[in-house]
């Protein structure tokens, strides 16, 4: 386990290193000048020149990386470009929507999977298991963006129950409104991603279905549902953690596009508003830190696979 | 290629229902570049917000411009921006299954780490990314979906590519004087092809996605061109007052990529008989807007 952990965790720092030296250099090598963006069309080269010198473009590239790589493993995200804020400070703020934002959605995803992708293996074959998986299928195309229209459709501009946009200026100090601001959102990225989660819970049932302990289990007198249920499951939930990380994948995503439509101020907005303006080091400091935790989550799905799958500790 | 994994498709109504979309949105993305019943982007204040009637089947926007021309000029888009992203993501796949399956052991190994790693970066990070130095177009929609799904065909058909290469007939066939190039093209690719197909399938459906999401988003397509997302996001500000001209356009994404999707479900079974019975594993890589 020891080992696994030390060779997993290499293959983390180095996919940490990877994304910060492809992040980087995407941003810096690829044309278009950030300073001249900056100082506008009306600016004369000699200010555009004096700008970049001042933002510290002209250095080196390998000096701007180290450094900003440097501040990163001292905690020190960095500062905007335009508004000289610090990144560090303003990440940690919309953190309070989207980490929220994010939770919500992956409970809600769970919820309409686990029981729904059972539900549609158990009836595989029969009419009402064929409906489930057309409805999985369907709604796993759905752009997030439209499924939040609809649903704002129907419970703001019909039902009248949820706010259609915006987040409380009062933040969770108001819990019972930030939650209801929340709601819509976390419900648009939850449908979407539980479809996508619910084909696979299903397939992982099947799976198990045909697996040999469960076939044992029926052939001393349980019936299949029950055997699939008493022994069939617990491996369906093993191999759900380990899509867990694409899931966490999938509602970073979703919530940058989500947060658009909602206005809701978080991260997603954040760095939608950022690519807009061009601020490099936010742009990059932003990136990293969400590439960062999806890399980071997928090693600690993986540690938590290993600990928990007694075939896998043995294969060691 | 034969015919026969045509008819295999056919065969299935998945296969069937993803084949006859497929055609229809590529027909329509065609006609639609010399005839749309209505110019899509001719305004006429007079005629805003009409139902869906007779001649404006499915009504008009807020400027009056016609909502079933602007949705067959976006299948335009949508065709080009899917087959672009198609075309990336094959180069890319191809090369680096290649690179990572046939090459010197540690460029071998040092490519399948590299390709666990960039797996981890979703697409609309990725077409971010490029978008904050290029801006907004349909390219960095076709970057970002062609990088992030090659990085995805590579993994699915390296592993792939090692076992025909390591079959067999590809050693008979080495021994009897094929070269490694002419072992590539006639054995090697040719074997692979159904797994990688059905990728493409699946990543022309992501790329329909994608172009929506970025394109409401502002870093795909510009306000001026057609488009399902644009389209998206210009009937949205009028959701509170004009809640069902949006049901369109998003339909048709779903529908589009439903059967694309489909296709590429119907394209596996076809293709590869073991797959039949096998529990479908799930196939969306870092999924997108």
């Amino acid at each position: 386990m020891l080992r696994y952990a030390l060779v997993r965790g290499a293959l983390l720092i180095a996919g940490l290193l990877v994304s910060s030296v492809l992040i980087f250099l995407t941003l810096r090598v690829f044309p278009g000048d950030v300073a001249q963006l900056i100082a506008g069309t009306q600016a004369s080269p000699a200010e555009v020149d004096a700008l970049r010198e001042s933002l510290g473009l002209n250095r080196p590239l390998l000096t701007q990386y180290t450094d900003w790589i440097g501040g990163i493993v001292r905690g020190d995200l960095g500062t905007s470009l335009l508004s000289g804020a610090s990144v560090g400070e303003e990440l940690f703020l919309k953190a309070q929507v989207t980490v929220p934002l994010g939770i919500m959605a992956l409970l809600i995803a769970i919820l309409i999977a686990v029981p729904f992708g059972i539900l549609a293996a158990l009836l595989r074959g029969r009419r009402g298991g064929t409906a489930l998986s057309v409805g999985a299928q369907t709604l796993a195309a759905v752009p997030v963006v439209w499924a939040g229209m609809m649903l704002i459709v129907v419970f703001s501009v019909w039902l009248g129950w949820l706010p259609p946009q915006g987040f409380p200026r009062t933040g969770w100090s108001t819990p019972g409104r930030a939650i209801e601001a929340l709601l819509l959102p976390a419900l648009t990225i939850g449908i979407v991603e539980g479809a996508m989660l619910m084909r696979f819970v299903r397939s992982a049932t099947l799976q198990a279905a045909g697996q040999d302990f469960v076939r044992t289990a029926a052939a001393k007198g349980l019936t299949r549902t029950r055997a699939l249920i008493q022994h069939g499951i617990p491996a369906v939930g093993l191999s759900i953690i380990t899509v867990l990380g694409l899931q966490v994948a999938g509602i970073i995503v979703g919530s940058v596009v989500i947060e658009q439509l909602f206005t809701l101020p978080g991260i997603g907005r954040m760095l939608v508003a950022d690519v807009g303006t061009r601020d490099l080091i936010k742009v990059q400091s932003e990136l990293l830190v969400l590439t960062g935790f999806v890399l980071v989550i997928g090693f600690l799905v993986d540690l938590l696979h290993r600990a928990i799958d007694p075939r896998q500790r043995e294969a060691a | 290629m034969t015919p026969r994994w045509l008819s295999r498709l056919w065969a299935t109504a998945t296969g069937r229902f993803g084949l006859i979309v497929v055609a229809v949105i590529a027909v329509t993305a065609l006609v639609s570049s010399f005839w749309t019943p209505f110019d899509p982007q001719s305004s006429n204040i007079g005629d805003r917000w009409l139902p869906p009637s007779w001649p404006h089947l499915l009504g008009t926007d807020d400027t009056g411009r016609d909502i079933l021309s602007l949705i067959m000029a976006g299948a335009r888009t949508a065709v080009f921006v899917s087959v672009g992203a198609g075309v990336v993501a094959t180069v890319i796949g191809i090369s680096l299954a290649a690179l990572g399956a046939l090459t010197a052991r540690w460029v071998r190994e040092t490519v399948a780490v590299l390709v666990d790693i960039l797996i981890a970066f979703p697409v609309l990070l990725i077409a971010m990314m490029i978008s904050s130095v290029w801006g907004g177009s349909l390219w960095v929609v076709i970057w970002a979906v062609g990088i992030g799904f090659g990085v995805n065909i590579a993994r699915v058909t390296r592993p792939e590519l090692r076992r025909v290469q390591q079959s067999d007939f590809v050693l008979a066939a080495r021994a009897s004087g094929l070269t490694p190039r002419q072992s590539l093209t006639r054995h090697l690719l040719p074997n692979v092809a159904p797994v990688f197909i059905v990728q493409l399938s699946w990543s022309m459906a992501v790329a329909v996605l994608a172009e929506a999401g970025l394109s409401y988003l502002g870093f795909g397509a510009s306000v001026v061109e057609p488009s399902w997302g644009i389209l998206l996001a210009d009937l949205q500000r009028y959701i509170g007052v004009h809640p069902l001209s949006v049901i369109w356009p998003g339909l048709t994404i779903t529908i589009t990529v439903l059967a694309l999707n489909l296709l590429g479900d119907g394209l596996r079974e076809a293709t590869d008989p073991t797959l039949r019975h096998r529990a479908a594993e799930l196939h969306t890589p870092a999924v997108v807007a």
